[in-house]
């Protein structure tokens, strides 16, 4: 039930995102040198990130949903 | 009290499948623009846990290369090497060691802002087979502030046993995992990027008998009242798990090449557990050297519906688990590490890094008892009573060293 609310959800984002293509970025290129700084990185060691979830999820009874979006950042 | 858990009907997940593809369809369908792959690196890691009897090191190393400007393959090599006197094993067997290696390899494709993402995993122990199967795909939009993710893993696991150290031929348990995924990274104003994941698992036993079922430990037993002492027999666990995740990360610029970051999660279970975490890091840059972080964590669970430390006779329940991970627990940890930017002339080199960090982890269980330490211990009284040992805690170091080459 829960999946399917998801893929529900999923396709209303396409939806609104498809319909929305005229919204202009409200930050601009030349204002992402923050957001470009790599300690803004979510994901800046995967191998290392990878690692310690895999650490949490063997001693912990919840696991998921704790990675980035991935696909950058929109930075370059 | 019997615990009655409702089965899933495992067919479900064809639909869900096939909901989740509709949605992918529709995501691959809208208006295209373009993005980046990910960075060409290699990272060569050393890893380190220490903690409850139990000693697991190994490397792992990953290296990324593009091909073209579309594709990226990426390889990826683990190792675990175990040692383990945990409580667990205390309790029902003798300390023992193994390994784990796990290899993967994905592909990414680039197409316009759209990447098409699979990979697949194979983990193999003596005792344990895993493939896993990943399929994704992530778009971005409004100038790439937003990007918008979907993933799908399906895994097939082979559980075993050993006795006495030798693979068991007759015990032979199949299991089916599914995951999906949603999530969404939004560049929120010029200094603050926000992340929304949804996760959505299953697991299942497949081609079950009466009595069995491949979600629990094989080797651990469940603990009743006998005769006035604690007695052991195998747990007894449903045939499905269902699970959901919602999860946040937000990570804010400082001045002076800092950032802070929250992560908060929480998570649900079709056994009863109810978990959430939230952590908070810093990050400090000094003139783009050494990289500092610190962050804080802590995380806490309720019991899963049929966890108890002791049952009060034989088959209380359907279903019966002592598994110190399904009971009621809360933990904090901290981590310390360091980054430091080489500046080397390679050719064919354009940035190397050494790195090391160390975190501490500690679990304090409300409701899992530490019985196979304190059996012999005599308590000023003389003697615990059973079900009232003294509860069990975790101290574990966890340390990874790595270097990374990006060229």
């Amino acid at each position: 039930m829960i999946k399917s609310r998801f893929a529900l959800f999923g396709l209303l984002g396409c939806v609104l995102l498809s319909s929305c293509s005229a919204i202009k970025p409200w930050v601009k290129p030349y204002e992402r040198q923050n957001i470009a700084d790599r300690v803004m990185d979510m994901n800046r060691d995967p191998v290392s990130e990878s690692y310690l979830s895999h650490v949490h999820e063997a001693r912990e009874g919840a696991s998921g949903a704790d990675g980035a979006a991935g696909g950058g950042c929109g930075c370059n | 009290m019997v615990v009655t858990k409702p089965e899933m009907n495992f067919k479900s997940d064809m639909k869900n499948i096939s909901a989740y593809l509709l949605a992918l369809i529709a995501l691959i369908s809208l208006p295209l623009y373009a993005a980046v792959l990910p960075d060409e690196r290699v990272d060569a890691l050393e890893h380190n846990y220490n903690g409850g009897g139990i000693e697991v090191s190994g490397p792992s190393v990953l290296v990324r290369k593009n091909i073209g400007n579309s594709v990226s393959v990426s390889a990826n090599y683990y190792v675990d090497m175990v040692s383990s006197a945990s409580i667990d094993v205390l309790a029902s067997a003798s300390k023992y060691s193994e390994e784990r290696k796990q290899k993967s390899i994905g592909f990414d494709y680039l197409h316009e802002r759209t990447t098409y993402s699979i990979s697949y995993i194979t983990s193999d122990e003596n005792d344990y087979h895993a493939k896993t199967y990943n399929l994704g795909a992530s778009q971005t939009f409004f100038g790439d502030l937003t990007t918008l993710g979907f993933g799908f893993t399906y895994g097939q696991d082979v559980v075993g046993r050993n006795i006495k150290g030798v693979p068991d031929p007759d015990f032979h348990l199949d299991k089916d995992r599914f995951k999906y995924n949603l999530s969404l990274s939004q560049i929120v104003t010029k200094n603050m990027i926000a992340n929304l994941s949804l996760e959505s698992g299953s697991e299942a036993c497949v081609h079950m008998q009466e009595g069995q079922s491949c979600l629990n430990n094989p080797y651990r037993g469940y603990s009743y009242l006998s005769n006035g002492v604690r007695a052991l027999l195998p747990e007894k666990y449903p045939l499905t798990h269902n699970s959901d995740a919602a999860g946040l990360q937000v990570v804010y610029h400082l001045p002076y090449s800092a950032a802070i970051r929250f992560d908060g999660r929480i998570f649900k279970d079709s056994w009863g557990v109810k978990a959430h975490n939230e952590e908070i890091r810093y990050t400090q840059d000094f003139k783009k050297d050494l990289l500092l972080e610190l962050k804080y964590r802590v995380y806490s669970q309720t019991a899963a519906d049929f966890y108890s430390d002791l049952f009060p006779y034989k088959d209380a329940q359907n279903y019966m688990a002592r598994d110190k991970e399904l009971s009621p627990f809360s933990s904090t940890s901290f981590g310390v590490g360091l980054s430091y930017t080489f500046h080397w002339n390679i050719p064919g080199i354009d940035k190397s890094t050494a790195n090391l960090y160390w975190d501490h982890i500690n679990i304090q269980y409300d409701d899992f008892r530490d019985y196979a330490n304190f059996v012999q211990v005599k308590a000023p009284n003389g003697g615990y009573k059973v079900g009232e040992e003294p509860l069990y805690r975790l101290d574990a170091d966890v340390i990874r060293f790595f270097i990374s080459f990006w060229y």
